[in-house]
């Protein structure tokens, strides 16, 4: 964290300037400023956060609101952690995040690259790139369930196209083989530019002079490439890891509009079995334990991952 | 090209690249293409074999996203002859119009949450991060990052609660119960964002302008806010996008008077399946406001991306 403004902000103002100010004290201000953001925050974060924690020990469900509450330990904890169907799930988000950022990281990486050439107009064909992720990824999710429609899509049409497949061959979502592919295509069609960007912002914070030298000292293109350019852009690119990692172990909204989860549950990531446990089955404790569980990993997760990164930037 | 420099691209690359990227950008655009196109077919072109490009252009699909339809007896149809341009399509179908969809109000509905949250975050993150970054505030920082990482839970998790919380309050399913809950899940990253922004303003202006006489309230107003108005238009940006595409809150807690437009358009039915012209006519309406906001304010939008993710 950089701390040279922040600090220097905070221990502001001069005591003979502060004598002189007119109006409520600083002290005041400073709570009247805060106060209502902690307020919501503590509503809407905390609060649910230290409730949900206290449901996860009970069998409470949220249909039956007259039935008697009873305190069942640790009990959903352990059913959870010894249920072999979650941890397919767990196997079905651990596909989707490693071939999302494999993809991602390689293409994202290679555009940023090229944009970095400086070419005539890049900066407008860069906005174009950026276009999916920005879009609600509900709304996209279910239209390309219509590109990958067997008979009448345009993705079945366009791969029939260049492998002289018939295009109602193959089912993207219906099968089991191709429906955890067809949401890692769509993921990375959405979240590429996202490590796009972030490399972009790496490329162009290396300078100059570093690469001058390197010419002097008759190094090749190749070598700076492996000796420069990916050092220097590494802390961008798993800093852009981290981010898709947490977004998409927490992925919902795009794969259960594309598939639902099916065939099967082939394609049902922890966070739409967690719907299903919360919201259609009702196990609100059950599944408050498992929403605990799963913000435990990401959080344990996300911290080593940290320190690794810190390590990289260290260097 | 004049000067002469070891770090600029050679011609060749440079075409080399810029054909590379552009073929990439057009390759991604082909379902955005889509959608927009698939908005002016009729339902037959829509499903057609092999895929249609050039079709008759009809208003058919945006017409059905905004109205329902009854199927009427030909002696009905005969005794009351189409009235506008959008009878008469429907009119194709021995259908006339019974009124309109609720796409309208839940396009309208995105309009009030979306805005209504993003000011309240703009409105409480600017206080709370002028504060952060002038006052000491005791565990700042460590408040900070432990609710920044309250993100990090599934939204279902956090929906859970806010569902069982929201029932007894009678929040469920209003307006202000959606804008309170996405101003919540903004707000962390709106102050942090807003602080990096605050802390780069110099502190002189805002003490030369205490020791003439204003008050800290007037200083923070008349002359930090200015300063950060570029700050917090990229921020009201960030804010405004999320709370527009935002579904897995959405559908679970809304479903009638506050629902937004992404749960419903997925729910668009036609007769005998999914109307995929309605579908994407509605899309198109939903997607289209992004993409041009994108593409005018590129430069603040890509720059806070950036921002916002190398800072931490």
């Amino acid at each position: 964290m950089s701390e040279t403004p922040a600090t220097r902000a905070a221990s502001a103002t001069p005591p003979s300037v502060a004598r002189k100010i007119k109006g409520l004290s600083d002290r005041a201000i400073a709570w009247i400023f805060v106060g209502p953001t902690i307020f919501l925050l503590l509503a809407i974060n905390i609060f649910p956060l230290i409730w949900t924690i206290n449901l996860s020990f009970t069998n409470f469900k949220a249909n039956r609101i007259g039935r008697e509450v009873k305190n069942v330990g640790l009990r959903n904890y352990e059913r959870i952690l010894s249920d072999s169907d979650i941890w397919l799930n767990m196997q079905a988000t651990a596909h989707f995040l490693f071939w999302t950022i494999f993809f991602q990281v390689l293409i994202g990486f290679t555009l940023a690259y090229l944009i970095n050439k400086k070419f005539k107009g890049n900066d407008l064909w860069t906005t174009i790139i950026v276009l999916p992720m920005m879009l609600s990824p509900a709304v996209v999710g279910n239209f390309w369930k219509f590109l990958y429609q067997p008979q009448i899509g345009l993705f079945n049409y366009i791969v029939a196209f260049f492998t002289g497949k018939e295009p109602s061959s193959f089912e993207m979502l219906g099968s089991v083989q191709l429906a955890p592919w067809s949401i890692v295509i769509v993921d990375t069609w959405m979240w590429t530019p996202f490590v796009m960007l972030i490399c972009l912002a790496g490329l162009r914070s290396i300078p100059d002079y570093i690469y001058e030298a390197a010419e002097v000292d008759r190094a090749s293109k190749l070598r700076q490439f492996f000796t420069i350019t990916i050092p220097m852009v590494l802390p961008f690119l798993m800093l852009a890891v981290l981010f898709r990692g947490i977004e998409n172990f927490k992925m919902f909204d795009l794969v259960v509009q594309l598939t639902g989860g099916g065939p099967g549950s082939t394609t049902e990531l922890t966070s739409i079995n967690l719907k299903r446990e919360a919201f259609e089955k009702w196990r609100t404790g059950y599944a408050s334990a498992y929403a605990i569980i799963l913000f435990v990993t990401v959080f344990g997760l996300a911290s080593i991952y940290v320190k690794a990164l810190n390590k990289v930037k260290e260097r | 090209m004049s000067s002469f420099s070891v770090t600029e691209p050679s011609t060749r690359s440079k075409w080399f690249a810029g054909t590379m990227v552009i073929i990439y950008a057009l390759v991604t655009m082909v379902p955005l293409a889509w959608i927009m196109l698939t908005g002016f077919k009729s339902p037959s072109d829509a499903i057609s074999y092999p895929p249609k490009v050039v079709f008759e252009p009809t208003l058919e699909g945006y017409v059905n996203l905004f109205t329902t339809r009854t199927r009427q007896t030909p002696e009905y149809l005969e005794a009351n002859p189409p009235q506008t341009w959008y009878d008469e399509i429907v009119r194709e179908y021995d259908m006339v119009i019974a009124g309109p969809s609720k796409f309208g109000e839940r396009f309208l509905n995105s309009v009030i949450i979306g805005f209504g949250s993003t000011f309240l975050s703009i409105f409480l993150g600017t206080l709370a991060a002028y504060a952060f970054s002038r006052f000491k505030i005791p565990f700042a920082d460590d408040l900070l990052f432990f609710i920044l990482s309250t993100r990090m839970m599934p939204p279902i998790a956090v929906a859970i609660p806010i569902f069982l919380m929201y029932r007894q309050l009678g929040l469920s399913d209003t307006h202000l119960g959606m804008i309170l809950l996405y101003t919540g899940v903004n707000i962390s990253l709106a102050v942090w964002l807003l602080k990096g922004f605050i802390d780069e303003i110099p502190l002189e202006y805002e003490e030369a302008a205490l020791i003439d006489g204003y008050t800290r309230f007037q200083a923070f107003y008349k002359v930090v806010l200015p300063q950060a108005a570029t700050g917090i238009a990229s921020t009201a940006i960030f804010c405004l996008i999320f709370a527009w595409n935002e579904y897995a809150f959405a559908v679970l807690l809304t479903s009638g008077t506050a629902q937004t437009a992404p749960p419903f358009i997925p729910t668009i039915i036609g007769v005998g399946g999914l109307d995929w012209p309605a579908v994407a006519a509605g899309a198109t309406i939903f997607l289209l406001p992004v993409m041009i906001f994108t593409i005018l304010l590129r430069k603040h939008l890509l720059r806070g991306i950036t921002f916002g993710a190398v800072r931490k």
